[in-house]
């Protein structure tokens, strides 16, 4: 089932969580919102599922007309950052929970239970008290909980953010196989751009209560919109300098910029993150950077290289492949030089992003 | 025997403790059980098993025990409406809760007694229509009710304002609806809290004396309750007999504790298992 989000405003006082906010989620797909605290994301989720009213706009299921619905007639799954089970009741009487509200028989509990039990690999633990649970395995009760409603949605608010890093490298395999066999469309909120890129088929990047970019991961990796959604997809080196027929000037890298053809010198920024900078010995055509060599940690699948530029005063993150890093044989206070493979260029004015 | 505490002082401030607690609670309990003790078995089984006794343990233990009811129930709503609400006033109200803390209970019993006698400004209308709130086993479990409101408020308070917000909201995606909400998810949690509430009252309410005097006429057979059957024994210089009613009140009181201790207990057991 497809989920439609229409021109959404939500305000709490004078803090604006969402403003004119729209979406849409294909039936089946597995979307990300992605974004940081005060995003307005997880009131995005909140109101999806009726959690929360919209002060405006319409929130629809394929063409059902939701938005005055009360949480408990929507038939959705929802679950909390913190889980939320209910701590009086096994794991067993938990899942039950919703069918039991729904005066479903017996048997038919039981088999339903056992069937998602199953299914989030926690056969055996039926008798167990959440207290008694790691937060892994509360986490796929609270999900299994979610899912024996058999509901028309899977709404997730920071499903992983509670747990440790190991746990939640494996969960977010899991929920990402999981969804491939249920097909349920499922939105979760997260801050996390890794966890997003890794499950989720689309992205859609959130800031202030406005949707920045949305797109396939691969999409809003390599075409990131704005400079707010690129700064926030990872780190990145800036640069400020001013464009200008066809070329972008950041004091000694110069770029080409066809983007920009004008004679008229404008104030640009740009951005280049870690992998796509390299580092030589001798200067490289006119546009390499002189820079001095601050700190290396070769420990990772790539070594990152920290340098000193003089002449713009900061210090860049270089990411090399371990290859080229023992080939360069660098040291500290190294005088190197940089070069940049790709560059994004932003112009201030065209957009409200600002360092 | 070599000490690895931290802290230096144990034996000081353990004897320190042990003194304390002999000096106010364990040598006039001793002297109690010493006193009643002079009696022979019959004597002893006369006086605590008299008619008169036993009436005035059923007026104490079931005026205690409906006043506990009472309570748990006023208990709950009044704790539900300082932690889901916001109003005027609201600290103050809270605050006021715990008026009969402080209050000496037999200034509640004057006032009581005064505004529900015949006379009073309340009783000269209630009275004439058969609402004896004075000078009757109602007038008791009313002031008991007043008394005890404390110990349930106070015990609740915490723990509701410890469930979380999203444990309903959970419990209404999945299609529950508020009363459904109420009985299965929050009514569970509180039990513990509510069951240790109503121990508290119910044995402070056996102990009580000072507001019961006032509005009880405290006659024999009908509002007579033990502690005053104590009273009333030390008057007529039956000291040992006496004695004898306070022990019994005294293991009666003592079975309670232990069943309050195993209450919270389990109470801190459930409460420390959240998340």
């Amino acid at each position: 089932m497809s989920i439609v989000v229409k021109n959404l405003s939500k305000q709490f006082g004078s803090f604006k969580a969402l403003d004119n906010v729209s979406l849409e989620a294909q039936s089946g797909a597995l979307l990300a919102l992605l974004g940081p605290s005060g995003s307005g994301k997880t009131t995005l989720l909140r109101i999806i599922a009726g959690l929360e009213s919209a002060d405006q706009g319409q929130v629809m299921y394929a063409d059902e007309d939701v938005t005055q619905q009360s949480p408990k007639d929507r038939q959705v799954g929802f679950v909390f950052q913190h889980y939320a089970l209910f701590r009086h009741m096994t794991v067993y009487e938990n899942v039950a929970f919703g069918m039991r509200v729904r005066k479903k028989s017996n048997a038919e509990i039981k088999s339903r239970v056992n069937e998602l039990l199953h299914l989030v690999r926690l056969e055996g633990l039926n008798q167990r008290y959440p207290s008694q649970l790691s937060g892994g395995q509360r986490q796929r009760v609270a999900l299994a909980r979610a899912l024996a409603v058999q509901p028309r949605i899977l709404l997730l608010d920071e499903p992983f953010g509670a747990l440790d890093a190991k746990v939640r490298q494996e969960l977010r395999q899991w929920l990402r196989q999981l969804h491939d066999e249920i097909h349920l469309t499922t939105v979760f909120v997260t801050h996390d751009q890794e966890e997003a890129f890794e499950v989720a088929d689309r992205v859609v990047v959130m800031r202030s209560g406005h949707i920045e970019q949305s797109g396939t991961p691969q999409e809003v990796f390599d075409h990131p919109a704005t400079p707010f959604v690129m700064d926030f997809l990872g780190n990145v080196n800036v640069f400020h300098g001013r464009v200008e027929n066809g070329m972008a000037m950041m004091g000694a890298l110069n770029i080409a910029y066809p983007e920009y053809p004008h004679a008229e010198s404008r104030q640009a920024t740009a951005y280049v993150r870690p992998h796509e900078l390299d580092i030589e010995r001798i200067p490289f055509g006119a546009s390499s950077l002189e820079v001095r060599v601050l700190q290396l940690n070769p420990a990772g699948s790539v070594a990152k290289v920290r340098v000193f530029s003089e002449q713009f005063g900061v210090a860049l993150n270089v990411d090399l492949n371990l290859e080229r890093y023992a080939e360069l044989r660098l040291h500290p206070g190294d005088l190197v030089y940089v070069a940049a493979r790709r560059v994004r260029v932003f112009m201030p004015g065209t957009q409200d992003y600002e360092i | 025997m070599a000490s690895h505490r931290v802290l230096p002082g144990f034996r000081l401030s353990l004897s320190y403790a042990i003194a304390y607690l002999s000096v106010l609670v364990l040598i006039p309990l001793a002297a109690c059980l010493t006193k009643a003790s002079s009696l022979t078995t019959s004597q002893f089984v006369a006086a605590v098993w008299s008619a008169q006794a036993r009436s005035a343990y059923l007026v104490t233990f079931g005026s205690s025990a409906v006043a506990g009811v009472i309570d748990t129930v006023l208990g709950l709503l009044l704790a539900w409406v300082f932690v889901r609400y916001d109003f005027p006033f609201k600290r103050l109200l809270d605050s006021l809760i715990d008026l009969p803390f402080a209050l000496p209970t037999a200034v509640a019993g004057l006032v009581y007694s005064s505004l529900y006698s015949q006379n009073g400004w309340l009783g000269q209308f209630l009275v004439p229509a058969g609402i004896k709130l004075a000078y009757s086993q109602a007038a008791i479990v009313f002031v008991l009710v007043f008394i005890g409101l404390p110990f349930v408020v106070r015990t609740v308070q915490p723990v509701l304002e410890s469930i979380d917000a999203d444990i309903e909201e959970a419990a209404a995606c999945l299609g529950a609806n508020r009363w459904q909400t109420f009985t299965r998810i929050l009514l569970p949690s509180l039990y513990p809290a509510l069951t240790t509430g109503f121990a508290l009252t119910f044995a402070r309410a056996i102990g009580e004396y000072g507001s019961v005097v006032f509005v009880s006429a405290n006659i024999p057979f009908e509002t007579q309750i033990a502690p005053h059957l104590i009273v009333q024994k030390l008057e007529d210089f039956k000291y040992a007999e006496a004695s004898a009613v306070a022990v019994v009140l005294l293991v009666a009181s003592f079975a309670m504790l232990i069943v309050i201790n195993a209450l919270e207990r389990r109470s801190e057991a459930a409460n420390s298992s959240a998340n």
